[in-house]
């Protein structure tokens, strides 16, 4: 953008004369190099400080990622990147320059101008991030009018040739599709068009594949990827997951209650973290080349039942010969085959859950859909069973269907033997979301208490011993009986959720997508928590996701689902190892890596046309 | 059926089905409860023989569901009523005889009707724009002052009575201002100008009370549609805050409007009774509360009836509209 080129490397001269009337316009004001720079930035809401003293600088046409969990306070430095908190209240302190503009002191013309024509932002939901009522093209042709002096016509013609560039086929009619007509990648295609409809300097994109199945999330990520060696535009990544950004940027900033804990080049931070949050955050994270490791009864305390550290070498690689971290913390199971299980129940332990032959369909006549086809599984006791899929794969209807609380269209469900339909105490379920899955107006005591009240106890004082018992049991306290549950965090809600299956005394326990709403670390805990009890009470559990590295780190078996089918199912190994079915690949393919060098190979494996 | 014909196909069948239930449920509530209706018809002063003449010619002894059919058929085909002296000929829609006039009581509405349907449709266009205008306005400049004195005024609106402001236009702009006459009405065929000039007056009594409702209903949707997503994305792609309110914000407002606008529309061209009675205008719901009062059931029935006709037609060109706006209503 400015006429002068000083290769300037990421170092930066302070700016003088921060007085000009229009930075943009001005040499001085816009040091080559650097289309970013943050000096420390504060934000606070109301008493709470989201950003604390936060500085970082990006190069033109580099990426940078910033990583952390929720309340890190990373979308809010996204956020004050585009002056989006004018207005709203926050207190916001430090300086931001984004190419050449002064954000802070920026006139709201001058921030019109920057937002969207030199820096794009790209949203988490693609949904409720488009207008509904209007259609696409028109939607991106108004965001560049605002920043091209273009007709109508033009400004349109200009939304197709993007939406074309993005990978819309047939561009020009689906332009004219309002957003509830495209799927989910296809509308974050749309966002990213949107971005690149005024060819900015620097895209901001904002958990932009959180909302999406794997293996679209690898379309976005490549997507982007090539945008960027297009156009030379730099990147900023906010994200929450460690695999998202290792795919994706040259420099890691991890962030950690406002403030930065490391920065760095990807491969350095990723690969060789100096801070303990750092490598605590890596540790806790799925992976989907690790083996399951089962604790034994003795590690328990001490124990986590995952691979403890990222930096080992073969963590890409197929991991028949894989042997992570010496086994200092766990076993891995030896064998592919059922047998090598540890505990007391191995997988050859009597049957508990049987379904032959389920399916079921949602509507009638020519609008049926069929959500499961033809399911067949066993379920043993003391194991779990993992079931995978992407969204609309059925996953989440197989596990309502299993516990009751949908009746099968076909087929049969049999509970130790017996026919099982409706609910019954003895297989429970865990639900996805913990907040909207316990009552916001009942303590959580009286939650937990349900399934008990519900089997007709009476004994008040029973009935509250065995709920404080219960939730000693996940982890929380006794005394918490007569909280609510906003006072909790998410994983202690799902941790009350677990109180609530185990009041009912259940032998089975489906699990439905029970960790996807948590951070990593968190899920961490949740995850060997439900080990644990599955040890202790010899639970068979039902866990159903889409994230195929914490599928596999907690299953003894999985199934593969795809289209209301399981397409393949086996000892999770196996499945992992040596997939055989042409979707279990693709999907395994599109899971991102932690090695920014093993990323690079996937992306180049993935362009080899894969059919969709 | 697919798409917006069979959406139409569907609403259309769902409106006569709902009209269908509505007479049904009019006519059993009317008919049903307990009184003499012969009795009352006849007058004090008839005797037992009498009564019970008037009762064979209104066919009181029938069963209910015949006279249902009776009526049904009247409706649909027309009817041919003998009055004691001579034969009549009630064309479809008949709704039946007035008990009191023997009048037709289409006829009856249908010279009623003009009146209210003058009043009310006027009233909905000032009242839109008077309503959707301060609702924007008021979404708009959140938090200063000009949103505080448009609050103030819409709370105002909708805690006065239309007549106490029908009652200070009427003294002020009539009596005190003398800028026009007190209203008379005059038909729109005979002088549209002099039509448009009586209705002045009632227009913007009825206008300022329902405006209230539909600034605070504009205002809360505006700015729970201001609060998402995709008003997010399109400051933050810089488009003007014009453009932001004006083009998405109000549309995300259009959907409540218009059902909260079908419901007012349909129920006032029965309901403008205090406005009616205020400027002087023959309308139906005059003539309803008339016949409330002498317990003239074919007049009230029919009243109702078609008062429920404008309800569900406002309600179902409501639904059109709003499927017009959001194609995604279509799909489900």
């Amino acid at each position: 953008m400015s006429p002068i080129e000083i290769p300037a490397e990421g170092q930066v001269e302070n700016p003088v004369g921060g007085s000009a009337e229009s930075p943009a316009e001005s040499p001085a004001e816009s040091p080559v190099g650097s289309l970013v720079e943050v000096d420390g930035l504060t934000v606070g809401f109301g008493p709470l400080r989201a950003v604390d003293g936060l500085s970082f600088r990006l190069r033109r046409g580099a990426a940078l990622a910033l990583v952390g969990e929720s309340g890190s306070g990373k979308s809010t430095v996204a956020a004050a990147l585009l002056g989006l908190h004018r207005g709203t209240g926050a207190a916001v302190g430090g300086s931001v320059r984004v190419a050449g503009t002064d954000v802070q002191q920026a006139s709201d013309d001058e921030l019109r101008r920057l937002r969207g024509g030199k820096a794009a932002m790209v949203f988490q939901d693609p949904l409720s991030s488009l207008d509904p009522y209007y259609a696409i093209g028109d939607q991106i042709a108004e965001v560049h009018r605002v920043h091209a002096r273009a007709s109508r016509r033009a400004a349109r013609a200009r939304a197709v040739e993007v939406l074309e560039r993005v990978g819309i086929a047939d561009a020009a009619r689906r332009s004219r599709s309002r957003p509830h007509e495209f799927s989910g990648g296809m509308r974050q295609r749309a966002l990213i068009a949107m971005a690149l409809a005024c060819a900015p300097d620097l895209l901001i994109a904002d958990e932009p594949t959180t909302a999406l199945d794997v293996t679209v999330q690898a379309q976005i990520l490549d997507l982007l990827h090539s945008l960027r060696e297009e156009t030379g535009m730099g990147l900023l990544l906010v994200t929450h997951d460690v695999g998202v950004a290792a795919e994706s940027v040259d420099d890691v900033l991890v962030m950690r209650h406002g403030r930065a804990v490391e920065h760095g080049p990807v491969a350095d931070v990723l690969g060789t973290p100096s801070q303990a949050y750092t490598r605590e955050l890596l540790a806790a994270v799925p992976r989907v080349e690790a083996r399951r490791v089962v604790a034994h009864a003795a590690d328990r305390g001490r124990a986590s039942n995952r691979p403890d550290h990222p930096s080992d070498r073969g963590r890409e690689g197929v991991p028949s010969d894989h042997a992570p971290n010496g086994g200092r913390e766990g076993v891995p199971s030896d064998h592919a085959s059922d047998g090598g299980r540890e505990g007391a129940f191995g997988a050859s332990g009597e049957v508990v859950l049987e379904a032959a032959g389920l399916r079921r369909e949602f509507g009638r006549g020519k609008r049926a859909v069929t959500a499961v086809d033809d399911v067949s599984l066993t379920l043993r006791r003391g194991e779990t069973l993992g079931i995978v899929g992407e969204s609309g794969s059925g996953k989440t209807t197989l596990g309502r269907m299993l516990v009751g609380l949908l009746a099968p269209t076909a087929g049969e469900i049999r509970y130790a033997g017996r026919p099982h339909t409706g609910v019954d105490p003895a297989v429970q379920m865990v639900f996805q979301d913990p907040v909207s899955s316990l009552n916001p107006r009942r303590s959580v005591g009286e939650s937990v208490a349900d399934p008990l009240r519900a089997r007709g106890e009476k004994d008040e004082q029973y009935v509250q011993g065995r709920v404080r018992e219960l939730l000693e049991r996940v982890g929380l306290e006794g005394a918490h009986y007569n909280r609510y549950p906003h006072e909790f965090s998410g994983g202690q809600r799902q941790r009350v959720g677990i109180a609530r299956a185990l009041a009912a005394d259940p032998r089975v326990i489906v699990c439905d997508e029970p960790v996807s709403a948590l951070d990593v670390t968190t899920q961490a805990q949740v995850v060997a928590l439900l080990g644990e009890l599955q040890r202790e009470l010899g639970l068979a559990l039902v866990f159903v996701a889409h994230d195929l590295a914490v599928v596999r780190q907690v299953s003894d078996r999985v199934a593969v689902m795809r289209r209301g089918r399981i397409v393949e199912a086996g000892p999770a190994d196996e499945v992992y190892g040596s997939p055989r079915d042409p979707y279990t690949r693709q999907l395994l393919a599109a899971v991102p890596a932690l090695d920014p060098e093993a990323a690079a190979r996937r992306r180049a494996a993935r362009r080899e046309p894969v059919h969709m | 059926m697919t798409g917006f014909g069979g959406f139409l196909a569907r609403r259309a069948i769902g409106t006569l089905l709902t009209l269908f239930a509505l007479s049904v449920i009019v006519y059993v509530v009317f008919y049903a409860t307990p009184g003499d209706v012969a009795q009352i018809t006849c007058g004090p002063r008839c005797s037992p023989a009498q009564v019970h003449q008037v009762a064979a010619q209104l066919r009181l002894d029938d069963p209910l569901y015949v006279r249902y059919g009776h009526f049904l058929q009247g409706l649909l085909a027309g009817q041919d009523y003998s009055t004691g002296t001579s034969v009549e000929h009630c064309p479809a829609p008949c709704l039946g005889l007035s008990y009191q006039s023997d009048q037709q009581v289409t006829r009856l509405i249908l010279a009623k009707l003009p009146v209210s349907l003058s009043l009310v449709f006027g009233a909905m266009v000032l009242w839109l724009v008077l309503g959707v205008g301060t609702g924007v306005l008021s979404a708009w400049r959140r938090g200063r002052l000009s949103e505080r004195v448009l609050t103030a005024l819409t709370l105002a609106g909708t805690a006065t009575p239309v007549f106490v402001i029908g009652l200070i236009l009427l003294i002020v702009v009539c009596g005190e201002l003398r800028l026009l006459p007190f209203p008379q009405y005059v038909n729109l065929t005979d002088d549209p100008e002099q039509w448009a000039w009586n209705l002045l007056l009632p227009w913007v009594s009825l206008a300022l009370i329902e405006a209230a409702a539909f600034a605070r209903l504009t205002r809360s949707s505006m700015l729970e549609t201001l609060a998402e997503d995709h008003i997010r994305t399109f400051r933050a792609y810089g488009v003007g805050e014009r453009s932001v309110i004006g083009r998405h914000a109000l549309r995300g407002a259009f959907a409540p409007v218009i059902a909260l606008n079908a419901n007012n529309f349909g129920s006032a061209v029965g309901g403008a009774v205090l406005t009616e009675t205020l400027f002087g205008l023959p309308g139906v719901g005059q003539e309803l509360v008339h016949a409330v009062n002498v317990v003239d059931l074919p007049v009230v029935v029919g009243m109702v009836l078609v008062i429920g006709f404008f309800v569900v037609l406002a309600n179902a060109v409501a639904d059109v509209l709003y499927a017009v706006a959001d194609r995604r209503v279509v799909l489900s």
